[in-house]
């Protein structure tokens, strides 16, 4: 079977939802969100029968060696789709209560998503380029969505500005890569290394460029300081998107780039990482008690996550990365959930900034405040949801490498980090409602979100069999 | 060769000179105009340098591309927009004194990097030989790109499409209360649509008054 079968179908789905809102009148605009999800559920079939559900170590190429199809990717196709299919849920209550509901959403969210796939299938540094370019590009665009928020103009401005920047230092030590090895292609740059050495400072100062591209892409300290500002200023709609299926790319990214092209290189990336990675659990941990913006802490709480998934990526062992593969596909559900929450809590023409919104959430709706219970636990790391179990798995792979000052400054700053998610929770159980609201979403949203909520028990209680699945997509 | 140094050599750093002089220009000067017109120098003299690596295709694309068509329809934008400038470099002069220091260190460390122990020299990565006279700079970028890179190629073409359909996502707006013609319908209208006949009784004209 054609291996690019999904990208071509999200391709031409995304021109055909851009061609088809052209003849559609505005009150039949469902048709376009049906689409989208038709888009995401053939993609997923087509992904699934691809590999016919067997953790295969089989790697196959395509387009002379451009794109490959493994099972790390697949797995990580799937769960964009899914995400994106519980993104593009939440967004059309969003979107609808903002009189933002346009077709424009939707062609954008399936052209960075393949993007995202492309990134994510990328075997050669040029496709990992204009992979991360072609997502990066659409997601500038959905966070400018909203042409009349002064917010959203600048935030995305700010995206733009810093995130362009990040694409020329990554294409500035890609280049100096392709000078010292001579070949864009990922297995042969790892082979080049294998065989003329790795004592070459050119190809160590081409990294240090690759490193400081894909830190700025995670969003992890010191290159965080769009994060807060972006998920803050954005439309819901689109802090919502940028915080799923852009994050699972740019783990792809990093294990492309750094795995596959430099594993020879591992001792010098290894400590970069590891000095990123404390940065932003501690700089994510600490700075998030500080806020009364729940957007805003939100996004230090990503950027400490964020630090948790590179830390996986530090023993340079399947297991490790079998961890940071969990953990990112976890944070993306999680993150699905919580922004999907404030989507619901928003309302019309109301937009939840501050953490006192929250405030006796357990009095109005119960439902609702159990589930968002759920999703603030596992972002803390309470055993049984699924945060714990990622978290334990990175701390688990990173002790195996013998680096336990790390993990004893990750153990630390995830119990002080408890205190704001803890916070969250005394905020909608504890505190009182300064007036009535009412919080109802239609019944596909609330549907989704107790799904999406339920997901992190569900996943923490039967967490086997998708570690296995994760641990297994990488050669040991 | 002059004064034993290849003829080559000097072009490269002549040209390198006005294209490194341009692109200081291209941020410094204080009329966009200008700023636009040096941006057109830097991209020409890229153009040359491209000429002595021998890639004349990639050269000749460069002069057309950026030069004819992106940069004439850039000063034009200029040109209308009238931007004004004074507001956008109020910081220049306060953020200088941290900003050049930082940036020598910068260019300081890099050059540290590349020069020490000559990692850049002739003896690290060997000058390639010549190109035969007849062989076709266009052939072989056309083979590679439509072979061994024709995805990447592809895609590349995908983010010119997303860069337009978010550009008019962000800049169209339809406003509710402008009278549009729209030429179908004016086509297709019918006779019954616009004209109607009613039946009227003939009457006499009355018999008496008029004037």
């Amino acid at each position: 079977m054609l291996l690019a079968a999904p990208e071509l179908l999200v391709l031409v789905m995304a021109c055909v939802v851009l061609c088809v809102d052209m003849y559609l009148r505005e009150e039949r605009r469902g048709i376009i969100h049906m689409l989208a999800m038709l888009t995401l559920v053939f993609a997923a079939i087509i992904t699934l029968r691809q590999d016919a559900g067997i953790p295969s170590k089989e790697i196959e190429t395509a387009f002379n060696g451009v794109f490959v199809r493994d099972y790390m990717g697949d797995l990580l196709k799937l769960f964009a789709y899914g995400t994106l299919a519980l993104v593009f849920t939440y967004s059309k209550y969003f979107l609808r209560n903002n009189g933002l509901f346009r077709a424009d959403f939707y062609t954008l969210s399936l052209f960075s998503l393949l993007g995202a796939m492309l990134l994510i299938s990328g075997n050669s540094l040029i496709m990992v380029y204009l992979g991360l370019e072609l997502t990066s590009l659409a997601s500038y665009a959905l966070v400018a969505f909203n042409r009349d928020s002064k917010d959203g103009s600048e935030a995305a401005m700010k995206y733009f500005v810093l995130g362009s920047m990040a694409s020329g230092l990554l294409l500035y030590g890609m280049s100096m890569i392709y000078g010292a090895t001579g070949t864009l292609a990922l297995p042969a740059v790892a082979e080049a290394l294998a065989t003329t050495g790795t004592d070459n400072l050119l190809l160590v100062f081409g990294m240090v460029f690759l490193v400081v591209g894909i830190a700025f892409k995670l969003g992890v300290a010191p290159f965080h300081m769009w994060v807060p500002d972006v998920y803050q200023g954005a439309p819901l709609a689109a802090t919502l998107f940028i915080s799923t299926v852009p994050k699972l790319a740019a783990f792809a990214m990093a294990y492309r780039l750094l795995v596959s092209g430099m594993a020879p290189l591992h001792g010098d990336w290894l400590q970069m990482l590891a000095v990123l990675a404390v940065a932003s659990i501690i700089v994510g941990n600490l700075a998030a008690i500080m806020q009364t913006n729940i957007r805003r802490m939100l996004a230090y709480s990503t950027i400490s996550h964020m630090g948790f998934v590179l830390l996986g990526m530090l023993p340079g062992t399947g297991a490790g990365y079998g961890a940071s593969l969990f953990y990112i596909i976890v944070y993306a559900l999680m993150s699905a959930a919580a922004f999907g929450m404030l989507i619901m809590l928003s309302g019309k023409g109301h937009s939840v900034q501050d953490l006192d919104d929250l405030k006796g959430l357990n009095r109005h709706n119960g439902w609702l405040a159990a589930v968002m219970a759920l999703v603030v636990f596992s972002m803390a790391g309470v055993p049984p949801l699924v945060g714990f179990f990622a978290k334990w798995l990175v701390i688990e792979a990173v002790l195996q490498a013998g680096l336990a000052w790390v993990a004893i400054v990750a153990v630390v700053f995830s119990v002080i980090g408890a205190y704001y998610y803890l916070r969250v929770v005394k905020i909608m159980y504890f505190d009182d409602a300064p007036s009535e609201v009412v919080h109802d979403g239609p019944v596909d949203f609330s549907a989704a979100i107790s799904f999406n909520g339920l997901l992190m028990l569900a996943l923490g209680l039967f967490s086997g069999g998708l570690i296995a699945v994760c641990v297994a997509s990488f050669p040991a | 060769m002059i004064m034993g140094i290849d003829l080559q050599v000097i072009l490269f750093y002549l040209f390198s000179a006005v294209l490194v002089g341009a692109a200081l220009a291209v941020i410094s000067s204080r009329n966009p105009v200008y700023s636009a017109l040096f941006l057109v120098l830097t991209f020409f003299t890229a153009a040359a340098l491209w000429i002595l690596l021998q890639v004349e295709f990639l050269a000749v694309v460069l002069v057309v591309v950026y030069v004819g068509a992106v940069m004439v329809l850039f000063l034009f934008v200029v040109m209308m927009l009238d931007i004004n400038l004074v507001p956008l470099k109020e910081g220049f002069v306060r953020y200088m004194w941290i900003g050049i220091p930082v940036a020598l260190i910068m260019a300081f460390e890099l050059l540290a990097v590349m020069w020490a122990k000559g990692r850049f020299g002739t003896d690290q990565f060997p000058v390639p030989a010549d190109r035969a006279a007849d062989y076709s700079n266009t052939r072989a970028v056309g083979e590679w790109l439509y072979t061994q890179f024709l995805l990447p190629f592809e895609v590349a073409g995908l983010i010119l499409l997303v860069a337009m359909v978010a550009a008019i996502a962000l800049t169209v707006r339809q406003r509710k209360d402008v009278k549009t013609q729209k030429p179908s319908r004016q086509v297709r209208v019918k006779r019954d649509e616009r004209v109607r006949l009613v039946k009227m009784k003939s009457e006499a004209p009355a018999s008496k008054g008029g004037n």
